[in-house]
C-alpha cells in the first residue's frame, strides 16, 4: 500500500530558515546506550549527523597494561557486554597463538558452542531492540524470553549471566554441566518455530518492511570503504564471514552457510537486510551449535592451562567473527607477565562511523531504524 | 436527558448543569482505572507476562497505587517554560476529551445534554485537545515536545477529514446529528444496526451492507489515530521523540494528559459503536422486556454500551502491542492518499443509494 518512500520527497526551502540542532542522547530511550547524535534538521530532514561518543570510556586499553594475562579476560567481557563469550575467545586466541599452545579438541568444541549461543543471544537483543525501536514492542519481550533460555544455559556452565570469564588461556574455567547437551538440543529444538514466529509478527509485516525498507541503504563500496564488517557489511551484499575466510577455532569442520543481503522486499544493503541477515545467521548458529553437539569428543578441559603466561617477545594480530563483526586484537608482548599493549579494534565502532552517510536525507525517525540496524553496543565503541 | 431529570430534581437550571456533570466524570475516572489495567494486562498476556499481581486481586488496585504515586510527585516546571500556557495545557486537553462525553448516550435515559448537534458537537469541542497539545509542546520548550506537538496538530487535523466523512454517510442515511435518535433507530436485533444498513429495507439494506462496512473500517482507523494509537502514535514516539508533547510534564500534569488519553480511547470507541453499531441497543433484546420489568432496560442499555466501548478499546490495545508504528509521512500519505479518497467515493455511493 505505502510504497512511496521518504526517496520521492525532495526538499526544496521556499525561504532558507535556520537549521535545527536535536541532541539525541545520551540520555535517549532508543540510542542504545549513552551515544550522543548530534542531528541538524531541516524540518525532519535530516542534513547531518555527528556521533559523539566516550561518555562509557573505561581505559581497557590502558589497564590491560598493568594486568597480566589472565587478569584481561573479564576486562574483555564487559566490551561487548552482550557478546563476552566472543570477546573472551577473540582475546584467548590471540594470546595462544601468541604462545604458541595447542588446545584440547574438546575445548575447541565447547568455545565454539559457547560463541554460537553467544551469538544467538546477541542477536536476539538487537532483533528484539530493533523492533521496539520501530514501535513493536511484543517481539522485544519475546526475542528476550528466549535469550533467557541461552543465558540459563550459561549460567548452568560457569554461574555468570552476563560477564563469564568462562574461556581461560589454554581451557575453559568449568566442565560442562553434565546436563548441558541434553538442555541445549532442546534448547535447538525449541528455538526454531520460535524463528518462525518472529517472521511472523516482525519480519515480514508490511508497517515493519514499510519502515525499513529502501531506508539507510549502504552500497557495498561505501561499507568497504569505512571498514564495515559483519552483518553489516553482509546486509550490503558481500560474502564475507572469518569463520569461513579466516578459520580459527574448528569452525573449518562445520558445515554453514553465509547469509548475505540480497535486497529481498527493498535495496541491497537497506535496514531490512541488515535485520534480516541476523534472522537468518540465527538458524546457521542452531546448524553449527547441533553439529557441534553431535561431534563433541570427551577430554579433560584444564589440562593444557599453562601454569605461568608468559608469550615471548612479538606481536600478533588476531581476528574472530563477533556477532556485531571484526572483532581484532592486536597484542605486543615484550615477555613479561603482562601485556606492552593492547588494541582491540571493536566492530560497533567501526560501523558507526557510516552513520551520517547512512542517515543523510532521511528523516528523525528513520535515524532510530538506521541506528538499531548497526545495531551498536556502547560498551564496545567506548571500551 | 440527564440535565432535565437534575432540573425537575432540584428547579435551579445552575444546580443541575453542575450535577449533570458529574456522573461523566465519575465514568471516565472508574473507566481510566479499569483500562489501564486492562492495557497492563493485555500486554502482559500477549508477551508471554503476568503484568501486575501483587497489589490486589490480580493487580487491580496498581493503578490507584499509580496514581497516588502520581499526586506525591514533584510538579516540576523548567526556568524556560511558558508558564500560563505550561499550566493550562493539560486542562485544556482533558476538558475537550470531557466535554465529548456531553454528547455520548450512554442509555436511552442518560445523556448528558440531548443536543440536536450531538455528532457535530462531539467532533468540534474535539478540536481543542488539538489546541491543548500544541499549548504543551510550545511551551514545554522542548524540541521533542515542539516535534511532537507538530506532529500531533498534523495528524489529529488530517485524521478528522476521513472521520468526519463516514460520519456523513452515517447521517445521510438517518439524517439526523443527534445521536439519541441515531441510536434509537437502530433498536430491534443486530441487522438493524448501522453496519448492517441500519433503518433502511430491501436492496437499499443489502447494497449498503459493504459500504457501510468500509466506512466503519475507514473510521475506525482514522479514530485510531485521532487518538495517537499504535500504529500511529507517532506524536509521542517514545523511540523516537522520548514521550512527545507531554515529555516535560511530571506529576499530576502529566496524569491529567494520561486521563486525557484513556478517557479518549474510550470516547471515540463509544462514537464508533454509536455510529455503527447499535450505540446503547442490545443485539438480542432485551431482559426488562422478557420479565416486563421496564426500568431495567435502561441500565442494560448503558451495561451494552459499556461492554461495546470496551471492546474497542481493548481492540486498540491488542493492534498497540502487535503492530509496529509508521513513519510520519507514511502516517499522512494513508489518510490523504487511501482513507480520504475511499471515505469520499463511500460517500457518494451511500448518497446515490439513499436518494434512490
Amino acid at each position: 500500500m505505502l510504497t512511496e518512500t521518504h526517496k520521492n520527497i525532495t526538499y526544496t526551502p521556499v525561504v532558507k530558515t535556520e537549521e535545527m540542532i536535536l541532541n539525541m542522547g545520551p540520555q535517549h530511550p532508543s540510542t542504545h546506550g549513552v551515544l550522543r547524535l548530534e542531528l541538524q534538521l531541516e524540518g525532519e530532514i535530516i542534513t547531518k549527523v555527528i556521533p559523539h561518543i566516550g561518555y562509557l570510556h573505561r581505559c581497557f586499553e590502558k589497564h590491560c597494561e598493568a594486568m597480566t594475562y589472565p587478569q584481561v579476560i573479564p576486562y574483555t567481557d564487559r566490551m561487548d557486554y552482550l557478546a563476552s563469550m566472543g570477546n573472551e575467545l577473540g582475546y584467548v586466541v590471540a594470546v595462544e597463538r601468541l604462545l604458541n599452545i595447542q588446545v584440547p579438541e574438546r575445548v575447541e568444541y565447547i568455545r565454539v558452542i559457547m560463541a554460537e549461543l553467544q551469538r544467538i543471544a546477541s542477536h536476539l537483543v538487537a532483533l528484539g531492540t530493533y523492533g521496539a525501536d520501530i514501535g513493536a514492542m511484543t517481539p522485544f519481550l519475546f526475542c528476550f524470553r528466549d535469550r533467557e533460555m541461552i543465558l540459563s544455559l550459561f549460567e548452568m556452565t560457569c554461574g555468570a549471566r552476563l560477564l563469564y570469564n568462562y574461556i581461560w588461556v589454554g581451557g575453559l574455567s568449568h566442565d560442562l554441566h553434565p546436563d548441558f547437551v541434553r538442555q541445549t538440543r532442546d534448547f535447538c529444538n525449541y528455538f526454531k518455530p520460535k524463528i518462525k514466529e518472529l517472521n511472523d509478527l516482525l519480519t515480514y509485516n508490511k508497517i515493519f518492511i514499510d519502515r525499513t525498507a529502501h531506508v539507510g541503504i549502504l552500497p557495498l563500496d561505501t561499507a568497504i570503504n569505512f571498514g564495515i564488517s559483519g552483518p553489516m557489511l553482509r546486509g550490503s551484499g558481500m560474502k564475507w564471514d572469518l569463520r569461513k575466510d579466516d578459520p580459527y577455532s574448528v569452525y573449518h569442520k562445520f558445515d554453514f552457510d553465509i547469509p548475505v543481503g540480497e535486497g529481498k522486499v527493498g535495496t541491497v544493503g537497506d535496514c531490512w537486510d541488515r535485520y534480516y541477515v541476523r534472522v537468518l545467521e540465527m538458524v546457521e548458529s542452531l546448524k553449527i551449535i547441533e553439529q557441534a553437539l553431535d561431534q563433541l569428543p570427551e577430554g579433560d578441559v584444564m589440562s593444557a592451562i599453562p601454569k605461568r603466561i608468559k608469550p615471548p617477545v612479538g606481536q600478533i594480530y588476531t581476528r574472530i567473527e563477533n556477532p556485531r563483526g571484526e572483532l581484532g586484537y592486536f597484542i605486543i608482548s615484550d615477555g613479561s607477565v603482562n601485556p606492552f599493549r593492547v588494541k582491540a579494534r571493536a566492530p560497533s565502532f567501526v560501523n558507526l562511523g557510516v552513520m551520517d552517510v547512512l542517515c543523510r536525507g532521511h528523516m528523525v525517525a528513520d535515524i532510530i531504524a538506521i541506528l538499531g540496524s548497526v545495531d551498536i553496543v556502547l560498551g564496545e565503541v567506548d571500551r | 436527558m440527564m440535565y432535565d431529570f437534575f432540573v425537575d430534581l432540584f428547579g435551579n437550571e445552575i444546580i443541575a448543569a453542575i450535577l449533570s456533570g458529574v456522573p461523566p466524570l465519575l465514568f471516565i475516572l472508574v473507566f481510566v482505572l479499569f483500562a489501564v489495567w486492562l492495557e497492563r494486562k493485555v500486554s502482559a498476556h500477549m508477551q508471554d507476562r503476568l503484568g501486575p499481581m501483587r497489589t490486589g486481586w490480580h493487580g487491580y488496585l496498581q493503578t490507584i497505587a499509580d496514581l497516588i504515586k502520581l499526586i506525591q510527585k514533584e510538579d516540576i516546571l523548567a526556568a524556560a517554560n511558558d508558564k500560563p500556557l505550561f499550566n493550562l495545557a493539560p486542562v485544556l486537553v482533558f476538558a475537550g476529551t470531557y466535554a465529548a462525553f456531553a454528547a455520548i448516550p450512554f442509555s436511552s435515559y442518560y445523556i448528558g445534554s440531548n443536543i440536536d448537534l450531538g455528532i457535530f458537537f462531539i467532533i468540534g469541542i474535539s478540536g481543542l485537545v488539538v489546541a491543548g497539545i500544541l499549548m504543551a509542546g510550545w511551551s514545554s520548550n522542548n524540541k521533542y515536545s515542539m516535534l511532537g506537538a507538530m506532529r500531533a496538530a498534523a495528524q489529529i487535523i488530517s485524521y478528522e477529514i476521513p472521520t468526519i466523512l463516514v460520519v456523513l454517510t452515517v447521517v445521510m442515511i438517518t439524517r439526523t446529528l443527534n445521536l439519541h435518535t441515531l441510536s434509537e433507530m437502530q433498536t430491534g436485533y443486530i441487522w438493524n444496526w448501522m453496519i448492517f444498513g441500519g433503518p433502511t429495507v430491501g436492496w437499499q439494506k443489502f447494497s449498503l451492507i459493504p459500504l457501510m462496512f468500509i466506512g466503519f473500517l475507514v473510521i475506525y482507523m482514522s479514530t485510531l489515530a485521532e487518538v495517537n494509537r499504535t500504529p500511529f502514535d507517532i506524536p509521542e514516539a517514545e523511540s523516537e521523540l522520548v514521550s512527545g508533547y507531554h515529555t516535560e510534564y511530571s506529576g499530576m500534569k502529566f496524569a491529567m494528559f494520561f486521563l486525557a488519553e484513556y478517557a479518549n480511547m474510550y470516547a471515540v470507541s463509544a462514537i464508533v459503536t454509536a455510529l455503527f453499531l447499535g450505540g446503547y441497543q442490545s443485539p438480542i433484546g432485551y431482559f426488562g422486556n422478557l420479565v416486563d420489568v421496564p426500568w431495567l432496560i435502561p441500565i442494560e442499555q448503558f451495561l451494552w454500551f459499556t461492554i461495546k466501548g470496551t471492546f474497542f478499546v481493548f481492540v486498540q490495545m491488542w493492534l498497540r502491542w502487535t503492530l509496529p508504528r509508521l513513519r510520519v509521512d507514511q502516517l499522512m500519505a494513508l489518510c490523504w492518499k487511501y482513507l480520504i479518497p475511499i471515505a469520499f467515493v463511500n460517500l457518494i455511493i451511500v448518497g446515490l443509494i439513499t436518494v434512490l
